[in-house]
C-alpha cells in the first residue's frame, strides 16, 4: 500500500510546486474564501516585520496568530512554501495510518457482533467486507490531498494547514490509542484555534471503548478515565500557554488570538455565517447573538455524544464539520479536512437522499464565490448580497451534507439490527419513517 | 433729576477711584497687538493674502490668578490656565495650497480641522484634557471639533516639536488630532473675528468679509498661542496668540481674467482707518523681483517704504503701508492698495519650491490599495532629511512589511522609523519616518492597505462619497540658498519668527499633502432584518435537522387509519363511482 500512496504523494506535490510557480500563486493568496483573518499568510509576515521594528504583533489588529507560530516561522520564513506542502503531506499520512487502524477496528468489531449474533440474518450486503474496506485509506489521503480546496489553501499558504495537520496527528494518536500523545495533540489544536476543544468528547469516547470501559455516569473506571484525560489534556494546554507567555513576555496573545475569535471584532467577508450578519445587526443586540452564535458551536457536543457513544469515530467527522461551518472565521480548508473523511463512510451511499443535488450546491457555490465577490468588488455591479446569498447557499448544502450523511448512517444502524426487509404485521413491505 | 444723576455719577466715579481700575491704567501697558496683512503675488497670477495678528501679552497665565483681561481673549485665556495647556495650534482649512505652484506657504495648513497641543508636565490625565480641549474649542470657533476622539488622536514622537518656550519634550504630554472633513464657513469666521480686539470693525480687519474669503481657492484661519521669552535674558514668559487667516483669490473667478489686483476688487473694501489698539499696523506687498530683473509689479499708492528681508532662503522686497503714519490717510480717506503687472508673465519664470509633495492612492477594487507619496527634492546639489508623519484610519489596514522607499530607481531606508498600529475602532495607525532627500531627486513611498467592512451603523450618511484620509505631515529643515542673518526675531515680520530656526543656512518648513478621499465596501443597508431572519434561518435548518436526528428514532411505519382529508376523498370517490383509497 506504501506505493500508490508515495505516487498520490508525488502528484500532489507536483500540483502545489507548479501553482507556487505561477502567476495563479499571487490571486489565490488574496482570496477571502481561503484565507481569514485569523490564518492569512500576508498577516503572518506583517506580524514577524512588526517583530523587526520593535513593536508587539499583538498591539495591532493585524496579527491573531499564536506566538508558536511565530516562533516557527521565525526561523522557516524562506522556506514557507516547503513547510506547507510537507504540512499537508503528514497529514494525508497522518489520516491513511489513521483510517488504516480504525478500518482494522471496525473489521474486528463487526466481527464480535456478527458471532454474538447481535445482527439481523438477512443483512449480509450492509456488511464491510475487508476487500471494499482495502482502499479507504487510499481514497482518504487522496481526497485530501488533491481536494482543490486543500491545494489553493496550500498555495495561498494559510496557517489551516498547520492546524488541519494537528487535528489529524490528533486522530491518529486517539485511534492509535495514546492518550497522552492525543491529549497533547488536542491542546496544541486548541491552543492555535479554540473550536477543537469540542472534539475532546467523541476523543474520550473512543479511548474509554478502546480500553473497554462501558460509559455509565456511575462507574468509577470511567470517572477516573475521564479525570485522566481530561488532566492530561489541560496540563499541556497550561504548558504551552505558559510557554508563549515566555516567548514575548506579556500576555497580549490572549485578547488579541482567543478575544479576538470569541468577539469576531473583523467584518472581512468570508465563507461562513458571522460578517454579514455582524455588519447588519443592530449594536444593542450585537452581544447577545455573538454569545449564541459562539454556543452554537459548542453545544451539539452533549446531544451527539449521548446518541453516538457507540460510533466515536462518526462523532468526530460530524464533530469537525460543526466546527468547519459555524465558526468565526471558516476558510475551504475546514472544510477540506471534514470532506477527507467522507470515503470513510462510502457504505453509507445507498441510504443518502439527496447527495447529487448536495455536491451540485456545494460545486456550484464553490464557482460563483470568485465571480460574486468580483461584481462586488471590482466590477460594482453586485452589491454584498450577492455574495451573502452564494454563502447562505454554501452552508446550507454543508448543513444537509452533513445530516445527511448522520440520517444514512442512523439508518444503516436500523437496519443492521432489524434486518433489511422489513415487513409490517400485516406482510407487506414497510416504510422507514422518523418518529 | 438729571442733576441729581449727574452728581450721583460723578460721586460714584470718585468713590471707584482709589480702586484697583485706576491702579491698572496707571501701570505701563502689558499687552501688545500688532496686525500685518502680506499681499503676495503668486506666479500663476492669483494674489495671496495673508494676515497676522499678534497679541503678546506679558502675564503668567498659568500659575496667577488673571482676572483682568483687555487685549487677550478671555475664552481662550481662561481656557489655557484651566486645562493646563502649554501650547494650542488650531487650523481650519478649506482647499488646498498647489505648493508646486504658488511656492513656499508662509504657513500652510491641511485640509478641514487640525489641532495640536501639548500640555503642561503638570497635568495628570492628559486624554480627559485633551478631550475637554476638543470640546471647548469646538463650542468657541462653531466647528465640529467634538468629533476629535481616540479614533483620530495620534502622539508623534518626533514631528511636531514645541513652536514656544519648552522645559523638556516628553512626547506623552502632546496629542495631534486632525478631521479631514471638516468645512470651513462663514459661522466659523465669526468667532474667530470676534477674538480680535478691534473685531472687524477697525484696522486690517474690515477687509475680511465672509462673501468675498469664501470665494477663493484656499482659506485658512488658525489660532496659536505658545509662551515666548518676555525679553532677550528669558527670565519671565509671556503669552502670545496668533490669528492668522490666509486666502488665496483665484484669477479666474475673482480676478475676472485679469491679473490686476486690488484691495478693492479682492475684499470689496479699502482701509479707512487703523485699529486704536494697535501699536503696529501694517500692510506688505511682496515685490520681489523675480530672476533678479527689474520688478515687474507695480503697487499704488506709492507705499511708505521699502523693506528687503530674507524670507524662507530668498531675498525678497516688499513695500510697505504704515497705516499709523500720519502720512498715508493724507491725501485720501481711505488707503486702497493696488498692484498692476508691467510687463506679461512667462509661465516659465516659475521657480520651484526646493521641497514639495504630493500623494495619492493607487490600485483598483474596493479590497486592497496603496497610498503613494511623491517627495520632490530640487535643490541642485544639497541633500537634506524630512520627517514624514502619516496617519491612516483604523479601517485601511496598513501593512508595513509593504512599504518601499524608492529614490533614483534604488532603496532608501529611512534612519528612524516609528510605526504604532492600529486597534480597531480605537486608535489610528501612525507611521513617522525619517528620510534623507538626495539633491535633485524624487522619492517615492508607497504602503499597501486593505479596506475593511464596518458595521453598518458606521458609515456615514453618504456611505459611497467615501471615507477620507487625513493630510500628511512633512516637517523639514531646508537648506536656503541665501543665508540669513541673525536678526531680532521679535521686529521681523511675516511669520519668520513662528518657527525656530538653529541657524541661518536653514529655514524651517512643515508641508502637508493632499488629503486622500477612500472608498470602503458598503454592506446593503437596506437589509438589517432580512439579514438576521435569513441567517437565523440557516441555523435553525441544521438545528432542525440535528435535532430531529438526535431526537426521533427510526419506527416502522404504522398504516394510518386516514385522517379527515382521506375520508373526504373517499366520499367524493364513492359519488364518482371508483374505488376507494
Amino acid at each position: 500500500m506504501a506505493a500508490p500512496l508515495v505516487l498520490v504523494v508525488l502528484a500532489a506535490v507536483t500540483v502545489r510546486a507548479a501553482l507556487y510557480r505561477s502567476s495563479l500563486a499571487g490571486f489565490i493568496a488574496e482570496r477571502v474564501e481561503v484565507t481569514s483573518p485569523l490564518n492569512a499568510w500576508k498577516r503572518v509576515v506583517e506580524g514577524l516585520a512588526l517583530l523587526d521594528l520593535g513593536v508587539s504583533p499583538y498591539s495591532g489588529a493585524i496579527f491573531h496568530e499564536t506566538p508558536l507560530i511565530i516562533y516557527l516561522f521565525h526561523f522557516l520564513i524562506e522556506y514557507a512554501e516547503l513547510v506547507f506542502m510537507i504540512t499537508d503531506v503528514l497529514t494525508a499520512v497522518a489520516l491513511y495510518l489513521a483510517i488504516q487502524d480504525f478500518n482494522k477496528v471496525v473489521f474486528k468489531k463487526q466481527k464480535l457482533l456478527i458471532e454474538l449474533d447481535k445482527y439481523a440474518p438477512d443483512v449480509a450486503e450492509l456488511i464491510q467486507t475487508p476487500m471494499e474496506m482495502h482502499y479507504i485509506p487510499l481514497k482518504v489521503a487522496l481526497f485530501y490531498l488533491l481536494n482543490p480546496y486543500t491545494v489553493m489553501s496550500c498555495v495561498a499558504k494559510s496557517t489551516c494547514a498547520i492546524n488541519n495537520s494537528v487535528i489529524a496527528f490528533f486522530i491518529l494518536a486517539t485511534i492509535k490509542g495514546s492518550a497522552f500523545l492525543s491529549a497533547v495533540f488536542l491542546a496544541l489544536a486548541t491552543y492555535q484555534s479554540l473550536y477543537p476543544l469540542t472534539l475532546f468528547a467523541p476523543a474520550l469516547l473512543y479511548l474509554l471503548q478502546r480500553q473497554f470501559i462501558p460509559i455509565k455516569l456511575k462507574s468509577k473506571s470511567f470517572w477516573l478515565y475521564t479525570m485522566q484525560y481530561a488532566s492530561l489534556y489541560l496540563c499541556s494546554l497550561v504548558v504551552i500557554i505558559c510557554l508563549s507567555f515566555f516567548l514575548l513576555n506579556s500576555w497580549d496573545f490572549i485578547p488579541s488570538v482567543y478575544g479576538f475569535i470569541l468577539s469576531v471584532p473583523d467584518l472581512t467577508p468570508n465563507i461562513g455565517l458571522f460578517w454579514y450578519f455582524f455588519a447588519e445587526m443592530f449594536e444593542h443586540f450585537s452581544l447577545f447573538f455573538v454569545c449564541v452564535f459562539q454556543i452554537n458551536v459548542f453545544f451539539y457536543t452533549i446531544p451527539l455524544a449521548i446518541k453516538l457513544k457507540e460510533h466515536p469515530m462518526f462523532f468526530m467527522f460530524v464533530q469537525l464539520a460543526i466546527i468547519s461551518i459555524f465558526k468565526s472565521y471558516p476558510t475551504v480548508g475546514d472544510v477540506a479536512l471534514y470532506m477527507a473523511f467522507l470515503p470513510v463512510w462510502n457504505h453509507l451511499y445507498r441510504f443518502l437522499r439527496n447527495i447529487f443535488i448536495l455536491s451540485c450546491v456545494l460545486i456550484f457555490c464553490s464557482f460563483l464565490f470568485p465571480v460574486l465577490w468580483h461584481l462586488w468588488i471590482y466590477a460594482g455591479s453586485a452589491n454584498s448580497n450577492f455574495y451573502y446569498a452564494i454563502t447562505l447557499t454554501f452552508n446550507i448544502g454543508q448543513i444537509l451534507l452533513i445530516s445527511d450523511y448522520f440520517y444514512a448512517f442512523l439508518r444503516r444502524e436500523y437496519y443492521l439490527t432489524h434486518g433489511l426487509h422489513l415487513t409490517r404485521q400485516d406482510g407487506t413491505e414497510a416504510m422507514l419513517v422518523l418518529k | 433729576g438729571g442733576m441729581a444723576a449727574a452728581v450721583l455719577l460723578l460721586l460714584l466715579l470718585a468713590a471707584a477711584g482709589p480702586g484697583p481700575g485706576r491702579a491698572e491704567a496707571g501701570r505701563e501697558r502689558r499687552d501688545a497687538l500688532r496686525e500685518e496683512l502680506l499681499l503676495t503675488p503668486l506666479p500663476t497670477g492669483d494674489v495671496a493674502a495673508t494676515f497676522q495678528f499678534r497679541t503678546r501679552w506679558d502675564a503668567d497665565l498659568q500659575r496667577g490668578a488673571v482676572s483682568h483681561y483687555r487685549l487677550f481673549p478671555k475664552a481662550l485665556g481662561r481656557l489655557v490656565a484651566a486645562l493646563g495647556v502649554r501650547e494650542l495650534h488650531l487650523a481650519l482649512t478649506q482647499g488646498f495650497w498647489r505648493t508646486r505652484y504658488w511656492g513656499q506657504p508662509p504657513l500652510q495648513a491641511p485640509a478641514g480641522a487640525e489641532l495640536w497641543v501639548w500640555f503642561q508636565p503638570t497635568v495628570t490625565d492628559v486624554d480627559k484634557a485633551w478631550k475637554e480641549l476638543s470640546n471647548i474649542l469646538s463650542g468657541i470657533f462653531c466647528a465640529s471639533l467634538n468629533f476629535i476622539d481616540s479614533t483620530n488622536t495620534v502622539i508623534p514622537t518626533a514631528s511636531f516639536k514645541p513652536l514656544g518656550l519648552a522645559n523638556g519634550t516628553d512626547h506623552h504630554l502632546l496629542r495631534y488630532a486632525v478631521l479631514p472633513r471638516e468645512v470651513v464657513c462663514t459661522e466659523n469666521l465669526t468667532p474667530w473675528k470676534k477674538l480680535l480686539p478691534c473685531g472687524s470693525k477697525a484696522g486690517l480687519a474690515v477687509l475680511l468679509k465672509a462673501e468675498r474669503l469664501f470665494h477663493s481657492s484656499y482659506h485658512s484661519q488658525a489660532v496659536h498661542i505658545r509662551p515666548i521669552c518676555r525679553d532677550a535674558s528669558c527670565l519671565a514668559v509671556s503669552w502670545e496668540l496668533r490669528q492668522t487667516l490666509t486666502v488665496v483669490f483665484d484669477f479666474f473667478s475673482s480676478g475676472q481674467g485679469k491679473k490686476d489686483w486690488s484691495l478693492f476688487k479682492m475684499f470689496s473694501r479699502t482701509l479707512t482707518d487703523t485699529c486704536p489698539l494697535a501699536s503696529q499696523s501694517k500692510v506688505y506687498v511682496d515685490i520681489s523681483p523675480k530672476n533678479k530683473e527689474k520688478e515687474l509689479l507695480e503697487v499704488s499708492p506709492p507705499p511708505t517704504s521699502v523693506h528687503e528681508a530674507v524670507v524662507q532662503g530668498d531675498k525678497k522686497t516688499y513695500a510697505v503701508y504704515d497705516l499709523l503714519s500720519p502720512s498715508l490717510f493724507n491725501t485720501s480717506r481711505s488707503l486702497n492698495v493696488q498692484l498692476k503687472w508691467k510687463r506679461p508673465q512667462d509661465s516659465s519664470e516659475m521657480p520651484i519650491p526646493t521641497l514639495h509633495a504630493q500623494r495619492y492612492v493607487g490600485g483598483y477594487g474596493l479590497q486592497t490599495g496603496e497610498i503613494c507619496t511623491l517627495i520632490y527634492n530640487t535643490h541642485p546639489y544639497r541633500a537634506f532629511p524630512v520627517i514624514l508623519l502619516e496617519t491612516v484610519p483604523w479601517y485601511l489596514r496598513l501593512y508595513v512589511h509593504t512599504l518601499t522607499i524608492i529614490t533614483k530607481g534604488k532603496e532608501n531606508k529611512p534612519s528612524y522609523i516609528h510605526y504604532q498600529p492600529a486597534q480597531d475602532r480605537t486608535r489610528p495607525h501612525l507611521l513617522e519616518m525619517l528620510i534623507q532627500l538626495p539633491a535633485n531627486s524624487v522619492t517615492k513611498i508607497t504602503i499597501q492597505f486593505e479596506r475593511a467592512l464596518l458595521k453598518w451603523t458606521e458609515y456615514p450618511p453618504d456611505p459611497n462619497h467615501g471615507f477620507y484620509v487625513g493630510s500628511s505631515v512633512l516637517s523639514a529643515l531646508v537648506p536656503s540658498v541665501i543665508a540669513m542673518k541673525d536678526m531680532d526675531v521679535e521686529q521681523s515680520p511675516l511669520f519668520t519668527s513662528l518657527f525656530p530656526s538653529s541657524d541661518g543656512s536653514s529655514y524651517f518648513v512643515r508641508l502637508y499633502t493632499e488629503p486622500l478621499l477612500v472608498n470602503l465596501p458598503t454592506p446593503d443597508f437596506s437589509m438589517p432584518y432580512n439579514v438576521i431572519c435569513l441567517t437565523c434561518t440557516v441555523v435553525a435548518v441544521c438545528y432542525g435537522s440535528f435535532y430531529n436526528l438526535l431526537t426521533r428514532t427510526f419506527h416502522v411505519e404504522e398504516p394510518s387509519r386516514g385522517g379527515l382529508a382521506k375520508r373526504l376523498a373517499n366520499v367524493i370517490r364513492k359519488l364518482r363511482g371508483v374505488p376507494p383509497l
